[in-house]
């Protein structure tokens, strides 16, 4: 009989790169209703559009680079790209927003740089800032969350959103300034009478109307995540845990010059789809745990320097991971764990030969 | 006697499904007599064995058929009587499929046993006895590595043993084989582990460290444990540790972390941090070797997988080809992906079953299609990171893997690949399956390749800097030589330059040159003493080339060739002495000749003494000779050279001014532009002489063309008085005089010679009669000079 010589290991665990990017894809949908809940159709028309969008783009290049296409899309990794743009492309916003975004992500952002596992930037983060520049307008116009809705008015029907999507029909009164918007924009007022003063905030209970539920339903899809071993604690942890440290140490007893409550920042804006869905991006992250931890806790800090003193973005989960993904192999560099048998970690750096018995 | 020790925690490791009830359903068995038992002489890690028996011999069983090739090497007994049919290359279980010279044995049957020496006390005997008879049995070790237990048994003197680990943590799926002999053989393994303890000078903790799922096996070495502190009270210091099942907590090195809580030094080994492990088999292997004499010829192995009917643990005899055990145990080929020696996280695909059962057999896996089906095709690296949470060495396995894929050995390094143990953790976890361990096992390759290259092109830098090193020294002190000669030819000539320069400005020119011949004869001296060395070491050479060539150790006959060689060598040398001889000669007539002319020629002497007598037939040694003369020039000599050339050029240009002049050549502006320059040049050229403090005096510048004369002599220093011209003219005539004798034959020569005398003594005596006439304060000099002419002329005559 003709012997395979196949090398061990022999066996092999169940787990396969396709569950964990399903996996992903799961955790989102708490976040998902979350979002549908408080703004409507729009979201799902925009996980929608972007997923398919990001499958179609991820086929026609595997297709242009003579890959077997299935075999690169049963790995679901352009999928989790398309369901992160979904959910952070504002609702109802033009349908070429969504579909350069795509673009922007799968063919510039992964595939120009090998595809899977060698783009150095979260794929959906850099469509994400790229847009931001480029459309300002169209990417800030957030729609308004439910709870502040005017009475009798209602999300907008699919017909209404599907013709705003694709047609630009005006919606009327049917957008407004999130919550990092107000807070930014605040100037004179105590944080106590910014909550009292401005409906955002009198709608909610912590950090804004809609925004803190979408928050914890993106932090329940990823404590889910973490029972299931996707990824660990270190990076989203300490990312939060920076937020927190930061905000406290400005939180300024909450006067006019405060940059917000610790909760504030944990529960508004991308806090938690940032902590849990992109800083845990293993690709473009740092790999060891140290590297993890000091790579998490420098996105949180970031974060919370653009909201408070950044001059025109009012969120800054994006850029921030976008600036430490350049950072995470100088990370690696000095992160390095101690290896069995050695006394100290040593830096990726150092090439001498040491007691490895040869 | 119970588990008192702290267990520590692993790092990292995985929890593989443990497969390990299949092959313990049955108890422990045996096979048959296979047909053939194919022996290798390498079962164990290091220096294959050397076959000690013949081919057609008859054997027993437990006799010695392979030696022990060094220390780190073990010895290799029969497992049956019978007759040795081969001793040849058969393929034997290893990763590479390599084939490995071994004793092929025919059974008989009847099983008959060499006369064993058993001890009952092995506490009476030196713990080097004991060590001996281990070594003597061929113990390695059972536990994979096959490494010699007589080695490990012996640390070094600077290694203090506090520990002694028996392992039996048997990590592996799959694998039984421990855990079955720990549950039949718990007695011996207690007694082993006293021996152990005995040969390591009785450590202070004896740990048998079993995982937890071998409850059976626990349950018995604890039974065994108790049974022997009855009588022993050291056994009640024996713990029977149990810590939590977790691959790969049976490496020896995580084993001693799970124990102790120490780590071995990346490149050390464990003796060096007091421990000593050994893997369970082995010590029940080195107990029967010292109590019964009984060497190594079998060992229990599983025989597992979905492929054969029955799956359990067998006792089998080493030289059994794994086919026939695997035909004994119904074997399905049809339905097995492979099979694996080993367990399926650690084992190696055999490529040839007729390969034996070893002494690191410790389980044949043969598993089904479904069971271990072929690995999926592997993907992109997601850099997960769950890799890096299960080595048990705390590496970053996806750096590795990126680093080993791009054959960047720096990094590599710097991420420790060698403390990689290849457990396979990494590669069981990785989501995007790609075989990683691979991957280091073929960078380790490569850079351990890289290494030898690369200590291969250093060390022929190395001879090459050295040689480079050797030539400059020889170059240098060649240089210091010369540089030394130089020095003393420039004194020397700096001297005569003194002495010569001294008297000329004296009215009385030739007393002073004759004063001054009288005191450079000592460099004439010393030229003639060094030809004469000249002539006596090429007489030495000639000498030694026409000794008779001897056959020696390097070169035992002697060809034609070198006869040839040799006549042609002879020749040479006689060449050499003939022309050295000549050389002598020329220089003493020469010399003679000079000492005759010297009181109207005293510096042909020196010139004598800068160009030593040259054989003017010779075109080579007359060039040799010109080339040192200008090496040993000093920087007076050098202008007064470079003047001459000078005047030289000026005389050719002058005379082409001429030829121009007359043909009405259109170049004659430039020609004569041409001539100006030159004479400009000669201006510099002699005012460099007087800054260098000496005059441009024609008596050193030989002139060998005429027209430059008047061109000159207006730009000179010094108006030229008449004695200094008649003796230049003397010079000359000699010069030329020297020059044609070394042409002539001697006859010739001699004739000339007496010509050239009487032309002297006559020019003397007119000089002398003139002289008495006009009162001359020389007159005794000249009479002197007189005198001599006349003698040498006798002389020739």
């Amino acid at each position: 009989m003709a012997l395979l010589n196949i090398t061990s290991p022999h066996t092999h665990g169940a787990n396969r790169t396709g569950r964990i990017m399903r996996l992903v894809v799961y955790a989102t949908i708490p976040g998902i209703v979350a979002l549908t809940h408080f703004f409507g159709i729009g979201v799902l028309i925009n996980v929608l559009l972007a997923s398919l969008s990001c499958i179609a783009f991820e086929a026609l290049v595997m297709k242009l680079r003579a890959r077997p296409v299935m075999f690169y899309l049963r790995d679901c990794s352009a999928l989790v790209t398309g369901v992160l743009i979904g959910v952070s492309l504002p609702p109802y916003c033009p349908w070429w927003l969504v579909i350069s975004a795509s673009f922007v992500a799968i063919v510039l952002a992964k595939q120009l740089y090998g595809g899977m596992g060698f783009n150095p930037f979260n794929p959906a983060m850099v469509a994400y800032v790229l847009l931001l520049i480029s459309f300002p307008v169209q990417m800030t116009q957030w729609a308004t969350p439910l709870p502040m809705l005017a009475d009798g008015q209602t999300a907008p029907s699919l017909v209404a959103a599907l013709d705003k999507v694709f047609f630009s029909t005006p919606i009327d009164a049917y957008s407004s300034a999130t919550v990092l918007d107000v807070m930014k924009q605040n100037s004179g007022l105590t944080l106590d009478d910014l909550y009292q003063q401005q409906p955002v905030f009198a709608e909610g209970h912590w950090a804004g109307a809609g925004w803190e539920w979408v928050n914890i339903a993106f932090l329940l899809g990823g404590i889910y995540l973490l029972y299931k071993k996707v990824f660990t604690w270190h990076a989203p942890i300490s990312m939060l845990i920076a937020l927190v440290v930061m905000a406290t140490l400005f939180y300024d007893s909450g006067s006019s010059n405060s940059g917000g409550s610790p909760i504030y920042h944990l529960l508004s804006g991308a806090t938690m789809l940032g902590a849990f869905f992109i800083v845990t991006d293993p690709v473009s992250s740092a790999v060891s745990t140290r590297g993890r931890i000091v790579y998490g806790a420098l996105i949180g800090v970031l974060i919370y320097v653009i909201r408070a003193w950044g001059t025109s973005y009012p969120d800054g989960v994006g850029f921030a991971v976008l600036l430490m993904n350049f950072a995470a192999p100088f990370i690696d560099y000095y992160t390095t764990p101690r290896t069995y048998g050695h006394k100290k970690p040593r830096r990726a750096t150092d090439a001498s030969k040491q007691d490895g018995g040869h | 006697m119970t588990s008192l020790i702290k267990v520590w925690e692993l790092p990292g490791g995985v929890h593989p499904p443990e497969h390990k009830h299949q092959s313990l359903q049955l108890p422990l068995g045996t096979v048959p007599l296979p047909p053939v038992l194919v022996i290798p002489l390498n079962q164990h890690m290091g220096t294959p064995a050397q076959p000690v028996v013949q081919v057609g011999e008859r054997v027993l069983a437990g006799q010695l058929i392979g030696a022990a090739d060094g220390t780190f090497s073990a010895n290799t007994h029969a497992s049956t009587s019978g007759t040795v049919i081969a001793i040849e290359e058969r393929a034997i279980p290893h990763p590479s499929g390599m084939n490995s010279e071994s004793v092929v044995i025919e059974p008989d049957g009847k099983n008959e046993w060499i006369e064993l020496t058993a001890c009952g006390d092995y506490r009476s005997l030196d713990r080097l006895a004991l060590l001996d008879k281990i070594r003597a049995a061929g113990v390695a070790g059972l536990g994979g590595a096959g490494f010699p237990t007589a080695v490990k048994l012996a640390p070094k003197s600077t290694q203090v043993i506090d520990t002694l680990i028996l392992n039996g943590a048997e990590c592996e799926p799959y694998i039984t084989a421990d855990d079955m002999l720990m549950q039949v053989r718990a007695a011996e393994l207690v007694a082993g582990t006293l021996l152990l303890s005995h040969i390591l000078h009785h450590p202070k903790n004896l740990l048998i460290g079993i995982e937890d799922n071998k409850p059976n096996a626990i349950a018995a070495v604890k039974a065994a444990v108790a049974g022997a502190a009855v009588n022993d009270p050291e056994a009640a210091n024996i713990q029977v540790v149990v810590f939590p099942t977790k691959y790969p907590s049976g490496g020896a090195k995580q084993l001693i972390q799970i124990l102790t809580g120490r780590e071995i030094p990346s490149g050390h080994h464990s003796a060096d941090i007091g421990v000593i492990c050994v893997n369970v088999g082995t010590a029940v292997a080195a107990w029967r070797a010292v109590r019964f004499g009984e060497p190594l010829v079998s060992r229990v192995a599983t025989v597992v997988g979905e492929s054969l009917t029955t799956q359990r643990n067998i006792d089998v005899l080493f030289g059994t080809p794994i086919s026939y055990v695997l035909a004994q145990h119904g074997f399905n080929a049809t339905n097995a992906s492979r099979v694996v020696m080993g367990g399926p996280m650690m084992g190696f695909t055999l490529l040839d079953l007729d390969a034996p059962v070893i002494k690191t057999t410790n389980c044949i896996l043969a598993p089904s299609k479904q069971e271990l089906p072929e690995p999926l095709p592997a993907q992109a690296c997601i850099r997960c990171g769950m890799c890096a949470e299960v080595c048990p060495a705390s590496l970053l396995p996806q750096q590795l893997f990126w680093y080993a894929q791009a054959e960047d050995f720096d990094r590599l390094e710097s991420h420790n690949l060698f403390d990689c143990i290849e457990c396979g953790a990494c590669s069981y976890v990785c989501p995007s399956t790609i075989p990683l361990v691979q991957y280091y096992r073929a960078a380790k390759g490569s850079i351990r390749l890289h290494e030898i290259e690369k200590e291969k092109s250093d060390r022929s830098r190395q001879r090459f800097e050295f040689r480079q090193q050797r030539i400059a020294k020889e170059e240098a002190e060649k240089e210091a030589k010369r540089v030394a000669r130089q020095k003393a030819a420039e004194e020397a000539k700096k001297k005569l330059a003194e002495k010569a320069a001294a008297p000329a400005p004296s009215s009385n020119v030739i007393s002073a040159a004759a004063a001054v011949s009288s005191a450079v004869q000592v460099a004439p001296d010393e030229q003639k003493a060094k030809l004469e060395r000249l002539v006596a070491a090429a007489k030495n050479t000639l000498e030694f080339q026409q000794k008779p060539l001897v056959p020696n150790k390097t070169n035992p006959v002697i060809s034609d060739e070198q006869l040839v060689k040799q006549q042609v060598r002879i020749k040479q040398a006689e060449l050499k002495l003939a022309e050295a001889e000549k050389k002598l000669a020329d220089f003493s007539a020469q010399t003679s000749s000079t000492e005759s002319a010297a009181t109207s020629a005293p510096l042909t002497v020196a010139a004598a003494a800068v160009a030593p007598a040259v054989d003017m037939n010779d075109p080579v040694a007359a060039a040799i000779a010109r080339a040192q003369a200008k090496l040993t020039m000093s920087p007076e000599d050098k202008a007064r050279a470079n003047l001459e050339s000078l005047r030289a050029r000026l005389a050719k240009a002058e005379e082409k001014v001429a030829a121009a002049k007359t043909e009405g050549s259109a170049n004659l502006d430039a020609l004569q532009q041409g001539a100006e320059k030159l004479q400009q040049k000669i201006t510099e050229a002699l005012a460099e002489l007087t800054a260098l403090g000496i005059k441009d005096e024609p008596i050193a510048v030989p002139e060998p063309v005429a027209p430059v004369a008047p061109v000159a002599e207006p730009v000179s220093a010094e108006p030229v008085s008449a004695e200094q011209s008649a003796a230049q003219a003397a010079i000359e005539k000699a010069k030329a005089k020297a020059a044609a004798m070394a042409s002539m034959s001697d006859e010739e020569k001699r004739a000339e010679q007496i010509q050239s005398l009487q032309t002297r003594l006559t020019k003397a005596r007119e000089r002398l009669a003139k002289a008495e006439a006009e009162n001359d304060a020389n007159i005794e000099a000249f009479r002197a000079g007189v005198t001599k002419l006349e003698e040498k002329l006798n002389e020739l005559a």
